[in-house]
């Protein structure tokens, strides 16, 4: 477990890999990603029980990336966090890499299911908590889904299953950052009331500042003394985060920065980064 | 011949804009209308297009429902996802009710290139083609679309239309006969002919014109309806020159090149040979990089030329 200083370093240097892989690859989905990046940082550096050497390990804590687009963030934390070297990550998008496009559980051990199709992963997460229920074991299960997502009739079937099975080793940290492809999505597929839904569900629902490292810190902690229902911890984050020009803007879903936009991106996340380090 | 470059599914988009005056024709969305160029009818026909979100079952559904109202449904998404996420709505709600919804999915194939294997359809013909009442169509460049989408308009009943994500030469004209259910030749030739769908057929005539300079003369058929086949076409080319090639960026189970095996070996067995993938996912990289590395190039149809005249001559 790291502290919070050392996190928010964390999510900088996931902030800049994000730009530099989507760039390099002349694809990929940037907002999502920046704006989850403090979240993977919490997750991968306090949060998840894991073990980078041995992603097979039993008791280890599952973390199901169910929007998978946003994966550059987790590559970061993953090559961060030691499962594979830093440099392969330059491999992103290209022909013969593990790090696919979308993630591909067979290729990059660590991955926990593959995703791309969005709404598949937390019917996968729920199977994955049942079985840990079944074998009495201890490890929890985190799934990360997308606001857009919530599309998906799909995932309302896998939301009841959870509370039919008092499924409350299952953590959901829904990115709600308030786009989709085709812009706001309270437009394009109202989504609100959120926290009531859920709760008419039957989930435990707590709602966090998803850019706030110590708020998360907070959050997951108390995660960690609830018991008896799934929970959803929604993540109200900024698309984009940390690139002034992608903040909040839906047209940066899946777009690549241009190079010198990459260029002006790092060099703003550089200045943050000094930030960082002055007050740590 | 043009050497124009452009995708078919600009040639979905532009086509439901001229077709659209039709009050009948209405057009779905599933949180992807600029990739599938149905922002072009959504801008002209606001009242006439559904943005249905990321739900690909509900839409559908509706389709099939405003279509049991009398409407003409084009639902538009990627290949991926329609009909992969959805085979029980188009199988019940679409094609036991003959609803006539038409399905316009783009990025269909590998060329969908560095999205990588969950956004690469490779089996959507074989899943289309397996359901009564479906046609299937699978145009090969940007007029050809075009033509496709006016046709399966007019006629009843439900139609996929397998479209593709990047730029594509022209292989036909605004004068190129299309009809549906109708195969056409694109090149005589007399020792083999190599039958081939979509981005394959400019393969196809690659690997044609490197025959023809190894004195193999090769009939290149550009086989864009893959349901219902073109029967007396492919049992023609049979008799005539004794040996199929067929090409197609599909897995090599149940698309085009099992299409026409069917009628070949009821009818007529002559030797062939299949250009597709091999029962394997895809992956990210460039488009070309990809069909290099899957073997579906112009180089693989030339050796499975060959190697089907190899095999004709015993
Ligand atoms: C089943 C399925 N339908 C459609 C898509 C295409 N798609 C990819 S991302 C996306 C938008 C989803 O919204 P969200 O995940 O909230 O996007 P973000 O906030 O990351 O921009 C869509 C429609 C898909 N990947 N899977
Ligand atoms: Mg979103």
């Amino acid at each position: 477990m790291e502290e919070v200083g050392h996190l928010k370093y964390r999510a900088n240097a996931i902030r800049q890999d994000i730009i530099k892989m989507i760039s390099n690859a002349g694809s990929g989905h940037p907002a999502g990603a920046l704006g989850m990046a403090d979240v993977f940082a919490v997750l991968y550096f306090h949060v998840l029980n894991h073990d980078p050497k041995n992603p097979s390990w039993e008791e280890r804590d599952r973390l199901i990336l169910s929007n998978g687009h946003i994966c550059a963030a987790r590559y970061s934390a993953m090559a961060h966090s030691g499962y594979f070297p830093i440099k392969e990550l330059k491999t992103f998008r290209k022909i013969d890499s593990r790090l696919q496009g979308h993630p591909s559980y067979e290729d990059l051990p660590g991955v926990e299911s593959s995703s791309g199709s969005l709404g598949q992963g937390l019917s996968i997460a729920v199977g994955m908590a049942l079985t840990a229920k079944l074998d009495n074991a201890n490890h929890k299960v985190y799934c990360i889904l997308s606001d857009g997502e919530l599309d998906e009739g799909s995932v309302w079937e896998s939301i009841n299953a959870a509370n039919k099975w008092n499924l409350d080793n299952l953590i959901v940290i829904l990115d709600r950052n308030n786009i989709q492809i085709s812009g706001d999505t309270e437009k394009v597929w109202p989504l609100n009331p959120l926290r009531k839904k859920f709760e008419a569900f039957n989930w435990e629902v707590l709602d966090v500042d998803g850019n706030d490292v110590m708020k998360l810190v907070g959050v997951f902690d108390r995660v960690n003394h609830l018991k008896g229902k799934p929970i959803i911890v929604i993540a109200n984050t900024v698309p984009g985060k940390g690139v002034s020009f992608m903040e909040n803007k839906a047209e940066w879903h899946g777009k690549p920065p241009a190079k010198d936009q990459a260029l002006y991106a790092l060099k703003e996340l550089s200045v943050k980064l000094r930030k960082i380090e002055d007050d740590f | 011949m043009t050497s124009e470059q452009k995708a078919t599914r600009q040639g979905y988009g532009d086509a439901l804009l001229e077709i659209g005056e039709n009050e009948k024709i209405v057009v779905l969305s599933a949180d992807l209308s600029e990739s599938t160029k149905t922002n072009l009818f959504e801008e002209k026909y606001p009242k006439r297009f559904f943005q249905c979100g990321v739900a690909e079952q509900n839409m559908v559904g509706m389709a099939a429902g405003m279509a049991l109202s009398g409407k003409i449904p084009f639902v538009s998404t990627f290949a991926a996802f329609v009909p992969n996420r959805v085979l029980d709505q188009i199988r019940v709600s679409v094609c036991y009710n003959d609803a006539n919804v038409k399905f316009g999915s783009t990025h269909a194939g590998l060329t969908v290139g560095e999205d990588g294997a969950t956004h690469q359809a490779m089996e959507d013909i074989a899943v289309m083609r397996a359901l009564p009442r479906m046609t299937v169509i699978v145009p090969c460049d940007y007029e050809e679309t075009k033509k496709a989408v006016a046709q399966a308009a007019a006629i009843k009943g439900p139609v996929y239309l397998r479209l593709g994500r990047n730029k594509v030469r022209a292989m036909t004209n605004k004068e190129t006969p299309f009809h549906i259910g109708k195969a056409e030749t694109f090149k005589n030739g007399k020792d083999l002919t190599i039958i081939a769908c979509g981005v394959m057929v400019k393969e196809a005539m690659k690997a044609a014109a490197e025959l023809e300079r190894h004195n193999i003369s090769a009939e290149v058929v550009n086989c864009h309806t893959i349901k219902p086949i073109d029967k007396d076409k492919i049992l023609d080319c049979a008799k005539r020159t004794g040996a199929i090639v067929t090409a197609e960026e599909h897995q090599r189970y149940g698309g085009l090149g099992s299409a026409v095996a069917e009628v070949v070996v009821e009818n007529y067995p002559v030797p062939m040979e299949f250009i597709a993938m091999n029962d394997s996912f895809g992956e990210s990289g460039k488009p070309e990089e990809l069909l290099k590395k899957y073997h579906l190039t112009s180089d693989d149809i030339f050796s499975a030329a060959k190697q089907v005249l190899n095999r004709k001559k015993k």
